[in-house]
């Protein structure tokens, strides 16, 4: 029995080793940069790149066959979970990909590396409007990052279960919806929309309306179906939930996979964001990150990044052929949603205050932790009490026992 | 002698560096500050989360009582089958748990559904469609589905192992079915219980997948514990106040349930 | 009775098997769904044998898994040797020591042995080494956890084995590293396979301990599990369960069937 686990087990890894070496010959084909054969790891949102399935490009793959640079692509669900990653020291990356307030919170902690401009030549064709300092303040000396999308946050719902089109925030507070209403699983994005609803600013450093908004969040708990990420595309897609808050890109993804699917950007307003590629303290290569981040620039994974992810784009010689795009697939109100006339209603996050920052966490979890307290406690002390009991009644046995045959 | 005795030497040493001085970390920043001074607030703040400790311990503890009452009746006709059935299902229950518990895990997330194929099956036969999973009974579903051949193992080699002579001087003696099971099956299996009690409780109150997978909205200990390092909210001196309360709970639980057995160093073994 | 006991191991079985049936089914639909059948495809068992991510983390996970197993076998086998012939108090100490990972929960241990590798690794950047999380800190959480189970499986087989044994072979003339290999390692050697086996299969297994001391260079197949459930739907999930699955079942066929037919020989020669 031994051997032939010994035998198999060889046999796997064999097996495996054989089929790693036959991938990375394939690789090999032309060697352009400086670079090749060193790698770099890239931190980016979950479903954030175009990955080749449906004949798109593996944008990917395409700058390593182009670069001969190894690329380690790992994924995180939300801003904050790259922080506490960044932070806890575990792991080291070359470039990320976060949005506006991530960026200016790592730049006030002296997290991020300047980038040097001149090595990244695309950049002329980054649109700089996106850069107006008066909406976007994140990186205020545009030193820091290089924008790979924007957007704005929609609600999404299905058709054939919400009759009358939502025009609020609070159809995610609707009752008639309960376990059909999914939210979103960070406390930036799920704070804003409560307040949002109770007429208050988003950026607000008033402990008083982050209270406020924690209340309201409260309330939504029951009805929630789930606080989910990425997880919102099959939710959506399925029809498993009905009524989710998203970007708009994303909701665009999800309208082509269901029918029913439509979304409102909401009367109270909603947040407007960059998506920004930034290089971390801690980076390994920063040269050949900034070779990546040249890549991302240019024309092509551009193209594949804004037709896979309908993202709005901000690389200037794909903007129109976009519209193009959105035009054919979806219709006018695709590119209006994408590529709005005014953004009249929509506020960028501004980093918050450390304090506030703080508030904000401690608040989520207390919105997300355990219900239910004291029904819980009871049935622990019920369980508990049952057994201590049980415990008690055997000893008194055992003694009595013992007694009697000793005795 | 002492040659032997020295051969313990690696082991000691790796013990005190990747045991003692982990536990020895958790303490040490369970009650710091982030500046580095001695602080009793991480505990303070701690106390916030009770509401979750608690929801973890009592859904831990239901999931613990369902297995051993679905357990133990199994363990229980295995053991009394013949020795070549006996294998075959005990390889049949160890099966499943060869495989990665998170594929399990989704597996039951995918079944769950709302519109997962048992609430398509309820519809195709003409019932009302259930809300199933992001329920507590969802979460301890999973429990007990990823946990159940912890609690039959331990039980089913110790009965077993039992002495079947005990078994028949009973009957001997005039005892019926219930009362062999009650005065001697059932004393004599208790250390299996204790172990298969100690096998599902302590992963059940810890877990953060099983509640992640299947509890969508809910946060038990675990999650929180792990959203305090890996996840949303960093906040390590939080976490490890947090892991702190947890391991000695569980310790704590331990000691009662081994009050019950008198056998001490093996109990823990299958 | 015995009607009721076969129904009752039957729904059972129904319970274990049904959820990982109904994955291995779907791993063959042509579509995304997961609970719709819209015809037989292999697309995913394709897609699967071309993600470098699986094949990479599965090669990482069998690297740590031998390894660990392995050092954890040769610690825990000389540990057990000398715990054994240590006196009732300090033996007390080392078998209080050796349960804390086994009865700490997983994510304590994970989260502990995390805050080590953080500091360790601080100390060694402040003196110029940058060392990061990897195969190596794997390796050695891997280890730590597995140790204990390897001592607690060789133990017994000490207790049994006859202690005059290993004295005999030193009074006949061996030397004590002779006498150990020749005299005690014979006797003790089902117990050292076990535990190397349990601790083989425990890290083939792990995921939270795993999941806090994993970095960007190495991961084990139940992180890239984990990372893919979070994200959207993906088929290849039901694909790569069914192969685990049927790799299981074909190991535990054969041994099993080793194992009958052994012990059937064994019965036989008795008679």
């Amino acid at each position: 029995m031994k051997k032939l686990f010994a035998l198999l087990f060889s046999a796997i890894i064999i097996a495996s080793t054989v089929c790693g070496c036959g991938e990375s010959s394939s690789a090999d084909s032309e060697t352009k940069s400086e670079h090749a054969g060193e790698s770099i790891v890239v931190y980016n949102w979950g479903e954030y790149i175009s990955n080749g399935d449906d004949d798109t490009l593996d944008v990917i793959a395409d700058f390593t066959a182009k670069t001969g640079i190894d690329v380690t692509y790992l994924t995180f669900a939300s801003n904050e979970e790259l922080y506490t990653k960044l932070k806890s020291g575990s792991a080291s990356y070359d470039v990320i990909i976060i949005s506006d307030y991530m960026i200016s919170k790592l730049i006030s902690e002296d997290m991020l590396l300047p980038i040097d401009f001149d090595k990244i030549p695309n950049y002329q064709y980054i649109d700089k409007a996106l850069l107006d300092k008066d909406r976007f303040s994140y990186d205020p000396e545009q030193q820091y990052s290089i924008p790979y999308t924007w957007g704005r946050v929609a609600l999404l719902y299905n058709k054939t279960v919400v009759q009358e089109k939502p025009t609020s925030w609070n159809a995610l507070w609707d009752e008639r919806y309960k376990n059909k209403i999914l939210m979103f699983d960070n406390s930036r994005d799920g704070f804003a929309l409560a307040q949002l609803l109770n007429g208050d600013s988003f950026n607000s450093e008033d402990p008083e309306v982050w209270k406020k908004a924690a209340e309201l969040l409260k309330k939504q708990k029951p009805l929630v179906r789930s606080y989910v990420m990425d997880q919102i595309f099959p939710m959506m897609s399925s029809g498993e939930a009905a009524l989710a808050p998203y970007y708009i890109g994303d909701a665009l993804t999800i309208m082509s996979q269901n029918e029913d699917v439509d979304f409102v950007f909401p009367k109270e307003g909603t947040n407007i964001f960059v998506d920004a590629m930034c290089i971390p303290k801690g980076c390994k290569n920063k040269s050949a990150a900034e070779e990546f981040i040249n890549y991302m620039c240019s024309y092509e994974p551009a193209k594949a990044n804004a037709e896979y992810l309908c993202y709005s784009s901000p690389q200037t010689q794909v903007i129109e052929e976009h519209k193009e795009y959105l035009r054919e697939e979806f219709g006018d109100y695709a590119v209006e949603a994408t590529y709005p006339e005014s953004l009249e209603g929509c506020e960028a996050y501004v980093n918050l205050s450390a304090e506030t920052n703080k508030l904000q966490t401690d608040l989520w979890l207390e919105v997300r932790a355990g219900s239910n307290y004291t029904r819980s406690v009871i049935c622990v002390c019920v369980t508990m009490a049952i057994l201590i009991g049980g415990i008690i009644f055997a000893k008194i046995r055992k003694y009595k026992r013992d007694k009697f045959i000793y005795s | 002698m002492t040659s032997k005795k020295v051969m313990a030497l690696p082991y000691v040493f790796w013990m005190i560096l990747f045991t003692i001085v982990p536990l020895g970390m958790v303490l040490y920043f369970a009650f710091t500050t982030e500046g580095g001074g001695f602080t009793l607030a991480n505990f303070a703040e701690a106390a916030k989360y009770m509401p979750s400790l608690m929801q973890s311990i009592w859904l831990g503890m239901l999931a613990t009582i369902i297995c051993l009452l679905i357990g133990y009746p199994v363990a229980y006709i295995i053991a009394k089958a013949s020795s070549r059935s006996q294998r075959t299902m005990i390889l049949l229950i160890m099966m499943p748990m060869w495989m990665n518990f998170l594929l399990r895990t989704y597996a039951w997330m995918t079944l769950l559904e709302d519109t997962g194929i048992i609430n398509d099956f309820l519809a195709s036969i003409g019932l009302p469609r259930m809300h199933l999973i992001n329920t507590e009974g969802a979460i301890v579903l999973g429990m007990v589905y990823n946990f159940l051949p912890f609690m039959i193992m331990p039980i089913y080699s110790v009965l077993t192992k039992m002495d079947k002579r005990l078994i028949e001087a009973a009957q001997d003696l005039g005892s019926n079915g219930v009362n062999v099971f009650r005065k001697i099956i059932m004393p004599l299996s208790l250390p299996g219980i204790i172990s298969g009690i100690t096998m599902v409780f302590v992963p059940a109150v810890s877990t953060f997948v099983v509640s992640k997978m299947l509890g969508g909205g809910e946060m038990l200990i675990g999650d929180i514990i792990e959203s305090q390092f890996f996840g949303a909210t960093y906040n390590p001196y939080l976490g490890a106040a947090l892991s702190l309360i947890l391991m000695v709970l569980v310790l704590i639980c331990m000691t009662v349930m081994n009050q019950f057995s008198d056998d001490d160093e093996e109990a823990l073994l299958i | 009775m015995k009607f009721l006991s076969k129904f009752y191991l039957a729904f059972i079985f129904v319970f274990l098997y049904a959820p990982i049936l109904v994955m291995i089914i779907f791993s063959f639909n042509d579509s995304k769904s997961r609970s719709v059948w819209e015809g037989f495809s292999l697309k995913w068992y394709k897609d699967l044998m071309s993600d470098s991510a699986i094949i990479d983390a599965l090669k990482t996970t069998l690297i740590v898994a031998i390894i660990a197993s392995l050092c954890a076998t040769v610690i825990g086998t000389l540990a057990a040797v000398g715990i054994n012939a240590m006196k009732k108090k300090l033996k007390g100490f080392l078998m209080l020591a050796t349960n804390i990972p086994m009865v700490n929960p997983e994510i304590v241990t994970g989260v502990s042995l995390m805050l080590l590798f953080v500091s360790i690794f601080g100390v060694f950047s402040a003196i110029g080494i940058n060392l990061e999380f990897g195969m190596l800190t794997l390796i050695l959480a891997h280890i730590s956890f597995n140790i204990p189970y390897v001592i607690l499986s060789v133990l017994p087989k000490l207790r049994q084995m006859n202690k005059h044994s290993y004295e005999a072979a030193l009074d006949l003339g061996c030397n004590p590293l002779k006498a150990f290999f020749k005299v005690v390692m014979p006797e003790i050697m089902p117990g050292v396979m076990t535990g190397m086996l349990m601790a083989f299969t425990l890290s083939l297994d792990d995921f939270v301990i795993s999941y806090c001391t994993s970095g960007t260079s190495a991961q084990t197949l139940s992180v890239v599990i984990y990372s893919m459930t979070r994200k959207s739907v993906n088929p290849k999930i039901n694909a790569l369960s069914a192969l685990m699955f049927i790799t299981v079942f074909l190991l535990m066929l054969i041994v099993n069937i080793r194992q009958m037919r052994d012990s059937d020989a064994k019965v036989g020669a008795k008679r």
